[in-house]
Protein backbone atom coordinates (compact mmCIF):
# COMPACT_ATOMS: atom_id res chain seq x y z
CA UNK A 1 0.00 0.00 0.00
CA UNK A 2 1.18 3.49 -0.82
CA UNK A 3 2.48 5.63 2.01
CA UNK A 4 -0.17 8.29 1.63
CA UNK A 5 -2.88 5.68 2.18
CA UNK A 6 -1.51 4.39 5.46
CA UNK A 7 -2.93 5.31 8.82
CA UNK A 8 -0.82 8.03 10.37
CA UNK A 9 -0.69 10.98 12.75
CA UNK A 10 -0.67 14.41 11.14
CA UNK A 11 0.25 17.71 12.65
CA UNK A 12 -2.03 20.54 11.55
CA UNK A 13 -0.85 24.10 10.86
CA UNK A 14 -2.04 25.12 14.34
CA UNK A 15 0.16 22.48 15.96
CA UNK A 16 -2.75 20.22 16.78
CA UNK A 17 -2.07 16.54 16.17
CA UNK A 18 -4.69 14.20 14.82
CA UNK A 19 -4.87 10.75 13.34
CA UNK A 20 -5.95 10.07 9.77
CA UNK A 21 -6.80 6.75 8.22
CA UNK A 22 -7.39 7.59 4.55
CA UNK A 23 -9.04 4.27 3.76
CA UNK A 24 -11.64 4.90 6.48
CA UNK A 25 -12.01 8.63 6.75
CA UNK A 26 -12.43 9.75 3.21
CA UNK A 27 -14.81 7.10 2.00
CA UNK A 28 -18.13 5.64 2.92
CA UNK A 29 -17.85 1.93 3.53
CA UNK A 30 -21.41 1.20 2.62
CA UNK A 31 -21.97 -0.66 -0.65
CA UNK A 32 -24.31 0.94 -3.20
CA UNK A 33 -28.05 0.34 -2.86
CA UNK A 34 -30.64 -0.30 -5.50
CA UNK A 35 -33.11 2.50 -6.12
CA UNK A 36 -35.90 1.03 -8.19
CA UNK A 37 -38.50 3.38 -9.68
CA UNK A 38 -41.08 4.08 -6.99
CA UNK A 39 -43.54 6.53 -8.46
CA UNK A 40 -46.47 5.76 -10.72
CA UNK A 41 -45.57 5.25 -14.31
CA UNK A 42 -46.61 8.64 -15.58
CA UNK A 43 -44.38 10.40 -13.07
CA UNK A 44 -41.45 8.12 -13.79
CA UNK A 45 -41.98 8.77 -17.48
CA UNK A 46 -41.81 12.48 -16.87
CA UNK A 47 -38.59 12.03 -14.90
CA UNK A 48 -37.12 9.87 -17.63
CA UNK A 49 -38.07 12.39 -20.27
CA UNK A 50 -36.31 15.10 -18.29
CA UNK A 51 -33.26 12.92 -17.76
CA UNK A 52 -33.04 11.97 -21.39
CA UNK A 53 -33.16 15.59 -22.50
CA UNK A 54 -30.32 16.75 -20.30
CA UNK A 55 -27.49 14.30 -20.63
CA UNK A 56 -24.48 15.62 -18.80
CA UNK A 57 -21.28 13.87 -19.69
CA UNK A 58 -18.27 13.54 -17.47
CA UNK A 59 -15.34 15.03 -19.36
CA UNK A 60 -13.07 12.06 -18.85
CA UNK A 61 -11.29 10.81 -21.94
CA UNK A 62 -9.64 7.42 -21.75
CA UNK A 63 -8.47 6.61 -25.27
CA UNK A 64 -8.20 7.98 -28.78
CA UNK A 65 -11.98 8.45 -28.90
CA UNK A 66 -11.77 11.37 -26.49
CA UNK A 67 -10.64 13.49 -29.41
CA UNK A 68 -14.04 13.04 -31.05
CA UNK A 69 -15.69 14.89 -28.19
CA UNK A 70 -14.13 18.20 -29.15
CA UNK A 71 -15.87 18.60 -32.51
CA UNK A 72 -19.08 17.70 -30.72
CA UNK A 73 -18.67 20.51 -28.24
CA UNK A 74 -17.92 23.09 -30.88
CA UNK A 75 -20.25 24.70 -33.43
CA UNK A 76 -19.85 22.26 -36.28
CA UNK A 77 -21.63 19.36 -34.59
CA UNK A 78 -22.86 21.25 -31.54
CA UNK A 79 -24.17 18.53 -29.28
CA UNK A 80 -25.41 21.16 -26.83
CA UNK A 81 -28.51 21.69 -28.95
CA UNK A 82 -29.61 18.20 -27.88
CA UNK A 83 -29.19 18.99 -24.22
CA UNK A 84 -25.88 17.17 -24.10
CA UNK A 85 -23.11 18.92 -22.27
CA UNK A 86 -19.80 18.14 -20.63
CA UNK A 87 -19.16 18.59 -16.95
CA UNK A 88 -15.89 18.81 -15.07
CA UNK A 89 -16.68 16.62 -12.07
CA UNK A 90 -18.34 13.24 -11.54
CA UNK A 91 -20.83 14.73 -9.08
CA UNK A 92 -22.36 16.87 -11.81
CA UNK A 93 -22.43 14.26 -14.53
CA UNK A 94 -24.81 11.42 -15.29
CA UNK A 95 -23.17 9.87 -18.33
CA UNK A 96 -19.72 8.31 -18.26
CA UNK A 97 -18.30 7.91 -21.75
CA UNK A 98 -15.54 5.36 -21.93
CA UNK A 99 -13.96 6.82 -25.01
CA UNK A 100 -11.79 4.01 -26.29
CA UNK A 101 -9.19 1.65 -24.95
CA UNK A 102 -9.05 1.42 -21.21
CA UNK A 103 -5.80 0.39 -19.60
CA UNK A 104 -6.07 -1.29 -16.23
CA UNK A 105 -4.52 1.78 -14.70
CA UNK A 106 -7.20 4.02 -16.17
CA UNK A 107 -9.89 1.49 -15.35
CA UNK A 108 -9.13 2.08 -11.71
CA UNK A 109 -9.77 5.83 -12.15
CA UNK A 110 -12.83 5.18 -14.28
CA UNK A 111 -14.33 2.99 -11.55
CA UNK A 112 -13.72 5.69 -8.99
CA UNK A 113 -15.27 8.31 -11.23
CA UNK A 114 -18.26 6.11 -11.95
CA UNK A 115 -18.88 5.36 -8.30
CA UNK A 116 -18.75 9.03 -7.42
CA UNK A 117 -21.47 9.91 -9.87
CA UNK A 118 -25.01 10.38 -8.60
CA UNK A 119 -27.82 8.03 -9.50
CA UNK A 120 -29.26 7.63 -12.05
CA UNK A 121 -26.11 7.26 -14.12
CA UNK A 122 -25.32 5.77 -17.47
CA UNK A 123 -22.26 4.35 -19.21
CA UNK A 124 -21.59 4.38 -22.92
CA UNK A 125 -18.67 2.52 -24.46
CA UNK A 126 -17.15 4.23 -27.44
CA UNK A 127 -15.24 2.43 -30.15
CA UNK A 128 -14.32 -1.15 -30.82
CA UNK A 129 -11.75 -1.16 -28.04
CA UNK A 130 -14.47 -1.10 -25.40
CA UNK A 131 -16.50 -3.72 -27.24
CA UNK A 132 -13.98 -6.46 -27.92
CA UNK A 133 -10.55 -5.00 -27.47
CA UNK A 134 -10.30 -3.44 -30.92
CA UNK A 135 -6.75 -3.22 -32.09
CA UNK A 136 -5.57 -3.71 -28.52
CA UNK A 137 -6.98 -7.22 -28.46
CA UNK A 138 -3.63 -8.77 -27.46
CA UNK A 139 -2.35 -6.00 -25.23
CA UNK A 140 -0.99 -6.82 -21.80
CA UNK A 141 -2.68 -3.88 -20.11
CA UNK A 142 -5.98 -2.99 -21.71
CA UNK A 143 -9.31 -4.60 -20.97
CA UNK A 144 -11.26 -6.18 -23.79
CA UNK A 145 -14.85 -6.27 -22.60
CA UNK A 146 -16.03 -3.22 -20.76
CA UNK A 147 -19.31 -4.64 -19.49
CA UNK A 148 -17.45 -7.05 -17.23
CA UNK A 149 -16.25 -4.11 -15.15
CA UNK A 150 -18.91 -1.40 -15.45
CA UNK A 151 -22.61 -1.62 -16.34
CA UNK A 152 -22.73 -0.42 -19.95
CA UNK A 153 -26.02 0.86 -21.36
CA UNK A 154 -25.00 1.04 -24.96
CA UNK A 155 -22.01 0.90 -27.25
CA UNK A 156 -21.10 3.05 -30.22
CA UNK A 157 -19.12 1.03 -32.73
CA UNK A 158 -16.29 2.31 -34.87
CA UNK A 159 -12.59 2.91 -34.70
CA UNK A 160 -12.99 5.69 -34.01
CA UNK A 161 -16.69 6.57 -34.33
CA UNK A 162 -17.31 9.82 -36.21
CA UNK A 163 -19.09 12.64 -34.41
CA UNK A 164 -22.24 11.76 -36.38
CA UNK A 165 -22.06 8.27 -34.90
CA UNK A 166 -21.81 9.79 -31.47
CA UNK A 167 -24.87 11.93 -32.10
CA UNK A 168 -26.72 8.79 -33.17
CA UNK A 169 -25.43 7.13 -30.00
CA UNK A 170 -26.80 9.97 -27.90
CA UNK A 171 -30.16 9.40 -29.52
CA UNK A 172 -29.93 5.71 -28.68
CA UNK A 173 -29.16 6.36 -25.05
CA UNK A 174 -32.00 8.91 -24.94
CA UNK A 175 -34.41 6.26 -26.17
CA UNK A 176 -33.11 3.79 -23.61
CA UNK A 177 -33.51 6.32 -20.81
CA UNK A 178 -36.99 7.30 -21.93
CA UNK A 179 -38.07 3.70 -22.05
CA UNK A 180 -36.94 3.39 -18.44
CA UNK A 181 -34.40 0.73 -19.37
CA UNK A 182 -31.24 2.55 -18.33
CA UNK A 183 -30.94 0.72 -15.04
CA UNK A 184 -27.14 0.51 -15.01
CA UNK A 185 -26.70 1.93 -11.53
CA UNK A 186 -29.19 -0.58 -10.11
CA UNK A 187 -27.54 -3.39 -12.02
CA UNK A 188 -24.24 -2.33 -10.53
CA UNK A 189 -25.67 -2.32 -7.01
CA UNK A 190 -27.37 -5.66 -7.55
CA UNK A 191 -24.33 -7.42 -8.98
CA UNK A 192 -21.86 -5.45 -6.94
CA UNK A 193 -19.85 -8.46 -5.85
CA UNK A 194 -19.56 -9.81 -9.36
CA UNK A 195 -18.32 -6.47 -10.65
CA UNK A 196 -15.84 -6.15 -7.81
CA UNK A 197 -14.54 -9.64 -8.44
CA UNK A 198 -13.94 -8.83 -12.11
CA UNK A 199 -12.39 -5.50 -11.32
CA UNK A 200 -10.02 -6.94 -8.77
CA UNK A 201 -8.98 -9.64 -11.16
CA UNK A 202 -7.40 -7.10 -13.50
CA UNK A 203 -6.45 -4.34 -11.07
CA UNK A 204 -3.63 -6.12 -9.29
CA UNK A 205 -2.75 -3.39 -6.82
CA UNK A 206 -6.19 -2.68 -5.46
CA UNK A 207 -5.51 0.06 -2.93
CA UNK A 208 -8.84 1.75 -2.49
CA UNK A 209 -12.01 0.92 -0.61
CA UNK A 210 -14.48 -1.31 -2.41
CA UNK A 211 -16.91 1.50 -2.92
CA UNK A 212 -15.56 4.98 -3.54
CA UNK A 213 -18.69 6.91 -2.97
CA UNK B 1 32.18 12.54 -37.91
CA UNK B 2 34.83 10.27 -39.32
CA UNK B 3 37.54 12.51 -37.87
CA UNK B 4 35.95 12.37 -34.48
CA UNK B 5 35.73 8.61 -34.78
CA UNK B 6 39.38 8.32 -35.68
CA UNK B 7 40.48 10.35 -32.71
CA UNK B 8 38.33 8.43 -30.25
CA UNK B 9 38.64 4.97 -31.71
CA UNK B 10 41.84 3.93 -29.94
CA UNK B 11 41.14 5.62 -26.67
CA UNK B 12 37.67 4.13 -26.09
CA UNK B 13 38.15 0.91 -28.05
CA UNK B 14 35.24 1.75 -30.30
CA UNK B 15 33.66 -0.79 -32.61
CA UNK B 16 32.98 -0.12 -36.24
CA UNK B 17 31.33 3.15 -37.20
CA UNK B 18 28.03 2.87 -39.05
CA UNK B 19 27.35 6.12 -40.84
CA UNK B 20 23.65 6.22 -41.53
CA UNK B 21 23.37 9.77 -42.83
CA UNK B 22 25.74 12.71 -42.92
CA UNK B 23 24.41 13.81 -39.58
CA UNK B 24 23.77 10.44 -37.93
CA UNK B 25 26.15 7.64 -37.05
CA UNK B 26 26.13 4.65 -34.74
CA UNK B 27 29.03 3.14 -32.90
CA UNK B 28 29.40 0.24 -30.47
CA UNK B 29 31.38 0.40 -27.27
CA UNK B 30 32.16 -1.94 -24.39
CA UNK B 31 29.91 -1.47 -21.37
CA UNK B 32 32.76 -0.38 -19.07
CA UNK B 33 33.89 2.34 -21.49
CA UNK B 34 30.46 3.87 -22.02
CA UNK B 35 30.42 6.26 -19.09
CA UNK B 36 33.79 7.74 -19.99
CA UNK B 37 32.86 8.03 -23.63
CA UNK B 38 29.60 9.83 -22.94
CA UNK B 39 31.28 12.25 -20.52
CA UNK B 40 33.91 12.94 -23.13
CA UNK B 41 31.34 13.48 -25.86
CA UNK B 42 29.40 15.84 -23.67
CA UNK B 43 32.22 17.87 -22.17
CA UNK B 44 34.78 17.96 -24.95
CA UNK B 45 33.05 17.21 -28.23
CA UNK B 46 29.90 19.26 -27.70
CA UNK B 47 27.37 16.43 -27.67
CA UNK B 48 25.48 18.07 -24.87
CA UNK B 49 22.01 16.69 -25.33
CA UNK B 50 20.83 13.17 -24.57
CA UNK B 51 18.06 12.60 -27.09
CA UNK B 52 17.02 9.17 -25.93
CA UNK B 53 18.06 5.99 -24.25
CA UNK B 54 16.36 2.87 -25.42
CA UNK B 55 16.80 -0.89 -25.50
CA UNK B 56 16.39 -3.62 -28.09
CA UNK B 57 15.92 -7.23 -27.13
CA UNK B 58 18.04 -9.51 -29.34
CA UNK B 59 16.68 -12.70 -27.87
CA UNK B 60 18.24 -14.91 -30.56
CA UNK B 61 21.71 -13.64 -29.68
CA UNK B 62 20.88 -13.57 -25.98
CA UNK B 63 21.73 -9.87 -25.84
CA UNK B 64 20.19 -6.57 -24.93
CA UNK B 65 21.26 -3.59 -26.94
CA UNK B 66 21.17 -0.19 -25.26
CA UNK B 67 21.28 2.83 -27.54
CA UNK B 68 22.29 6.20 -26.17
CA UNK B 69 21.51 8.84 -28.76
CA UNK B 70 23.35 12.11 -28.18
CA UNK B 71 23.05 15.31 -30.13
CA UNK B 72 25.45 18.12 -30.94
CA UNK B 73 23.33 21.21 -31.33
CA UNK B 74 25.94 23.44 -32.91
CA UNK B 75 26.76 20.99 -35.63
CA UNK B 76 23.27 19.52 -35.77
CA UNK B 77 24.43 15.93 -35.77
CA UNK B 78 23.68 12.86 -33.70
CA UNK B 79 25.70 9.90 -32.53
CA UNK B 80 24.07 6.72 -31.32
CA UNK B 81 26.28 4.84 -28.88
CA UNK B 82 25.38 1.18 -28.63
CA UNK B 83 26.20 -1.22 -25.84
CA UNK B 84 25.54 -4.93 -26.00
CA UNK B 85 24.78 -6.63 -22.69
CA UNK B 86 24.02 -10.22 -21.70
CA UNK B 87 20.32 -10.82 -21.14
CA UNK B 88 20.45 -12.46 -17.72
CA UNK B 89 20.44 -10.20 -14.68
CA UNK B 90 21.37 -7.30 -16.88
CA UNK B 91 22.93 -4.41 -15.03
CA UNK B 92 24.41 -1.28 -16.45
CA UNK B 93 26.18 1.66 -14.94
CA UNK B 94 23.81 4.58 -14.52
CA UNK B 95 24.48 7.80 -16.41
CA UNK B 96 22.16 10.04 -14.43
CA UNK B 97 25.24 11.87 -13.17
CA UNK B 98 25.97 13.00 -16.74
CA UNK B 99 22.36 13.73 -17.74
CA UNK B 100 19.84 13.75 -14.86
CA UNK B 101 17.05 13.09 -17.37
CA UNK B 102 18.52 9.66 -18.02
CA UNK B 103 17.06 8.53 -14.69
CA UNK B 104 13.58 8.51 -16.24
CA UNK B 105 14.69 6.34 -19.15
CA UNK B 106 16.48 4.03 -16.78
CA UNK B 107 13.39 3.67 -14.66
CA UNK B 108 11.40 2.74 -17.72
CA UNK B 109 14.00 0.22 -18.89
CA UNK B 110 14.05 -1.32 -15.45
CA UNK B 111 10.30 -1.77 -15.52
CA UNK B 112 9.82 -2.78 -19.14
CA UNK B 113 12.96 -4.87 -19.76
CA UNK B 114 14.24 -5.65 -16.28
CA UNK B 115 17.58 -3.94 -16.89
CA UNK B 116 18.92 -2.67 -13.60
CA UNK B 117 20.78 0.60 -13.14
CA UNK B 118 22.00 0.54 -9.54
CA UNK B 119 22.13 3.98 -7.95
CA UNK B 120 19.79 5.63 -10.42
CA UNK B 121 17.18 7.74 -8.59
CA UNK B 122 13.88 5.92 -7.92
CA UNK B 123 14.85 3.15 -10.30
CA UNK B 124 13.00 0.49 -8.34
CA UNK B 125 9.72 2.40 -8.13
CA UNK B 126 6.82 1.67 -10.43
CA UNK B 127 6.99 3.80 -13.53
CA UNK B 128 3.99 3.25 -15.82
CA UNK B 129 2.59 -0.08 -14.74
CA UNK B 130 0.69 -0.48 -11.52
CA UNK B 131 0.91 -3.73 -9.60
CA UNK B 132 2.65 -5.61 -12.40
CA UNK B 133 3.17 -9.24 -11.37
CA UNK B 134 4.74 -10.92 -14.38
CA UNK B 135 8.07 -10.72 -16.19
CA UNK B 136 8.78 -7.29 -17.68
CA UNK B 137 6.42 -6.92 -20.63
CA UNK B 138 8.86 -5.68 -23.27
CA UNK B 139 11.11 -8.73 -22.98
CA UNK B 140 10.47 -10.82 -26.01
CA UNK B 141 9.92 -14.05 -24.11
CA UNK B 142 6.86 -12.37 -22.60
CA UNK B 143 3.82 -13.56 -24.53
CA UNK B 144 1.39 -10.63 -24.52
CA UNK B 145 -1.35 -12.60 -26.23
CA UNK B 146 -1.23 -15.40 -23.67
CA UNK B 147 -1.12 -12.91 -20.81
CA UNK B 148 -4.00 -10.95 -22.26
CA UNK B 149 -6.13 -14.07 -22.77
CA UNK B 150 -5.40 -15.23 -19.26
CA UNK B 151 -6.08 -11.88 -17.58
CA UNK B 152 -8.87 -10.13 -19.46
CA UNK B 153 -12.38 -11.26 -20.22
CA UNK B 154 -12.92 -11.92 -23.92
CA UNK B 155 -16.04 -11.26 -25.92
CA UNK B 156 -16.64 -14.27 -28.14
CA UNK B 157 -17.16 -13.86 -31.87
CA UNK B 158 -13.98 -12.12 -32.77
CA UNK B 159 -12.33 -13.50 -35.92
CA UNK B 160 -8.90 -12.95 -37.32
CA UNK B 161 -8.03 -13.36 -40.97
CA UNK B 162 -4.73 -13.36 -42.72
CA UNK B 163 -5.29 -10.22 -44.81
CA UNK B 164 -3.76 -11.55 -48.03
CA UNK B 165 -5.56 -14.89 -47.93
CA UNK B 166 -8.83 -13.26 -46.93
CA UNK B 167 -8.76 -10.71 -49.74
CA UNK B 168 -7.95 -13.42 -52.23
CA UNK B 169 -10.88 -15.46 -50.99
CA UNK B 170 -13.18 -12.46 -51.23
CA UNK B 171 -12.01 -11.74 -54.75
CA UNK B 172 -12.67 -15.29 -55.82
CA UNK B 173 -16.10 -15.11 -54.27
CA UNK B 174 -16.79 -11.91 -56.15
CA UNK B 175 -15.80 -13.43 -59.46
CA UNK B 176 -17.68 -16.69 -58.96
S1 LIG C 1 -11.52 1.93 -30.97
FE1 LIG C 1 -9.88 2.71 -32.29
S2 LIG C 1 -9.99 4.93 -32.06
FE2 LIG C 1 -11.09 4.01 -30.34
S3 LIG C 1 -9.61 3.82 -28.69
FE3 LIG C 1 -9.60 1.92 -29.81
S4 LIG C 1 -7.95 2.12 -31.30
FE4 LIG C 1 -8.47 4.17 -30.59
Amino acid sequence: MKDELKKRVIKGPDGFEFEVDPMQDYFCEEPPKEHPPIYVKIVEDLFNWARSESIWILGFGTGCGAIEMRPLMTPRFDAYRYGVQWRPTPRQADLLMISGYLSTKTLKRAIRAYEQMQNPKYVVGLGSCTINGGMYWDSYNTIKKLDEYLPVDTYIAGCMPRPEALLAGFNDIKKIIRAGKAEGANEYAKNFEWYKKNQKQVIKDWDMPDYNW
Amino acid sequence: MLELYDTLKERFKLGELKQQRDDLAFVTVEADRLHELLSHLRDVEGYTHLVLLTAVDWIEEDLFQLTYLVNNRDEACDIGVRVMLPRDNTTMKTIHDIWPTAATYQRELREMFGIDFPGSPRVDEEFILEGWDDIPPYRREFDTKAYSDKTFAVRPGRETHDPAAYMKQQREKGEG
